[in-house]
């Protein structure tokens, strides 16, 4: 009886949760890919919708404006997670030493991740406005023209990618520095003694030691960085015509505007797949890694026994 | 390292604060201005701070009828009271099922930690733009629980599960299994081992997960958007409705922004630390 309990408690516990992942998660991705197969509008209910096998995915591979959208989504998420790569990894190499203050900027930092995405959208939208916007006001006060920050197709562009490195690059900031000061100071004391320069340090001692954690840092970046809706959404709404129209925003008005929710499924798919691939290169990646490690740690146990 | 750092080093430092906080200080500052102040061609750093547009957004809250609003508009009230609900009643279910999942995770290892790690990293992939369309038809058409509160409860405490099991299961490994062992000796079942011995011992790690839970919920939009009516509406969703609008209120808008940033703002000034230690956990261990 009293066995018979204890091998049923881990599954009492499991349970509330597997149900709810099941019913909310699990089903839902089921319930879409099924969807993407049929013509479906949001008045109709699932089953009186037409299966038209294909037809969604061959209709994206000829629609131009989401080979556009798709080609706008990973111009954004190269570009942005390119910068952000270089500019929080040199921040990180910079500021890694003993300063007063550094705590209050890891604080100030995660400021920008933490406030709703709505909200820093709506920021950067007043600070992009073309009449009563921070920027404009500054380069009038300059005696500059006005800059069309939203409403160009390569302004707005720009604009959106500016506002994502702001809220994004301390985040590879404070992971990459995190990084630095895990790294063993023997490698380090020992090129300095040997004599290498600062930049000597950086390029073969510090980098290629923390190169894992970055590798995975710009991983999740890129990931996140394709899941990108609100701020966008906020800012531009994906226009002047398509130029900042990212996939999640389209896959979003194809279902509420466009009312095509077969559709918008199809598209969503894709971008599932997408991102699967990313999820798994960076799941191999660490396995890799922690495979070699250990590899490394019994090679030493056998040398030294 | 160097004995007496360069001062260009602070002034960098200086500069990044200021670049990170200044866009938050000029929302905060311009719900503080008249409509007039904010769009006059002449920026000014003084101007008389006044908490007109708190009192628009919230005039439904107060005791006094302020007389500056000509109608008082609920809806934003309304959000925000919602908002508060969701966002508190998530966490808590959350927190609660997930501590109890990583508990059997751990302890009673029957699935490996690879597995679970896996799924995390494979949910935490999955963007909210993809749950759109079906979670859209499944509640609506099948559950018929579009529109209500309980609907975005369910929806957020599901999205939420693998982050707070993932990173629970990190606080319950180090707790040392001798004392769940010495109080099962005193008679103590599963449950009350879990309850009153497990659970006191990982609170931080129940205060980072909390914090977490409680950010996505606070701050989503576009579930709610598409699950929510008039009466379930949330702050995101006013907040982007109101931006539509062809005039648009800036004073009112920003107060709304600023009440809707305060929560996450709290919480990273109380437990930055927690909320680094979870970031990057969740970045190195992968």
């Amino acid at each position: 009886m009293l066995a018979n309990a204890n091998r049923l408690t881990p599954y009492l516990f499991l349970a509330p949760a597997a149900a709810v992942m099941a019913i909310a998660l699990l089903y839902p991705i089921g319930y879409m890919i099924y969807a993407s197969f049929l013509d479906w509008n949001p008045s109709q209910r699932i089953g009186e919708a037409d299966w038209v096998g294909l037809r969604n995915y061959a209709n994206l591979l000829s629609d131009a404006a989401f080979r556009e959208s798709f080609w706008v989504t990973i111009k954004f998420a190269v570009l942005v997670v390119s910068i952000e790569m270089v500019l929080g990894v040199g921040l990180a190499l910079l500021l890694d030493r003993e300063l007063r203050g550094m705590t209050l900027l890891r604080t100030v930092f995660i400021l920008p991740m933490m406030i709703a995405p709505i909200v820093v959208g709506l920021v950067w939208r007043y600070m992009y406005h073309p009449t009563v916007g921070t920027f404009n006001k500054v380069l009038n006060d300059l005696g500059l023209p006005s800059a069309p920050w939203l409403s160009d197709g390569n302004w707005a562009f720009a604009s959106i990618v500016i506002a994502d490195i702001w809220q994004w690059t301390p985040f590879i900031f404070i992971l990459s520095l995190a990084a630095l000061q895990s790294l063993p100071r023997s490698a380090m004391e020992a090129a300095r003694i040997d004599g290498a320069t600062g930049w000597q340090l950086i390029w073969h001692i510090k980098l290629p030691l923390m190169l894992p954690v970055l590798i995975v840092t710009a991983l999740l970046r890129l990931i996140d960085a394709f899941k990108v809706l609100e701020v966008i959404l906020v800012m531009t709404n994906g226009g002047p015509g398509l130029s900042t129209e990212i996939l999640a925003l389209r896959i979003s008005r194809t279902a509420s505007e466009f009312r095509e929710l077969g559709y918008a499924a199809a598209m969503s798919n894709l971008l599932l797949i997408l991102l699967l691939f990313l999820t798994l290169a960076m799941f191999a990646y660490t396995k890799l890694t922690e495979a070699r490690a250990a590899r490394l740690a019994a090679a030493k146990e056998v040398e030294v026994g | 390292m160097n004995a007496r750092p360069n001062p260009a080093f602070y002034a960098l430092l200086v500069a990044l604060m200021f670049m990170a906080l200044g866009p938050i200080v000029l929302m905060v500052s311009n719900s503080l201005k008249l409509n007039v102040d904010i769009t006059s061609p002449t920026a000014t750093l003084l101007f008389t701070p006044t908490i007109q547009n708190y009192e628009t957004a919230l005039c439904h809250w107060l005791p006094y009828e302020p007389e500056h609003v000509r109608r008082c508009d609920r809806t934003f009230g309304r959000a925000l009271g919602n908002s508060l609900i969701i966002s508190l009643v998530s966490t808590a279910i959350t927190l609660i099922l997930g501590c109890m999942a990583a508990y059997a995770l751990v302890r009673f290892r029957f699935m490996g930690r690879q597995v679970t790690s896996l799924t995390t990293l494979m949910v935490r992939m999955v963007p909210p733009a993809v749950l759109l369309v079906p979670v859209f038809g499944i509640w609506t058409f099948q559950f018929g629980i579009d529109g209500t509160i309980a609907g975005i409860v369910l929806i957020y405490v599901a999205m939420n599960l693998p982050f707070v099991i993932w990173i629970l299961q990190s606080f319950i490994v180090q707790v040392p299994i001798q004392l769940e062992e010495a109080a099962r000796m005193d008679g103590a079942g599963p449950f009350r081992t879990f309850f009153l011995v497990v659970l006191p011992l990982i609170k931080p790690g129940l205060a980072a997960a909390a914090i977490f839970t409680f950010r996505i919920a606070w701050n989503e939009f576009l579930l709610a958007n598409a699950l929510a009516d008039r009466g379930s509406r949330t702050v995101p969703v006013t907040i982007v409705n109101s931006l539509t609008e062809y005039d648009i209120d800036w004073g009112v808008i920003m107060a709304t922004g600023t009440l809707l940033a305060v929560p996450p703002i709290l919480f990273t000034l109380v437990a930055s630390r927690q909320i680094i230690t979870g970031m990057t956990a969740g970045a190195v261990k992968g």
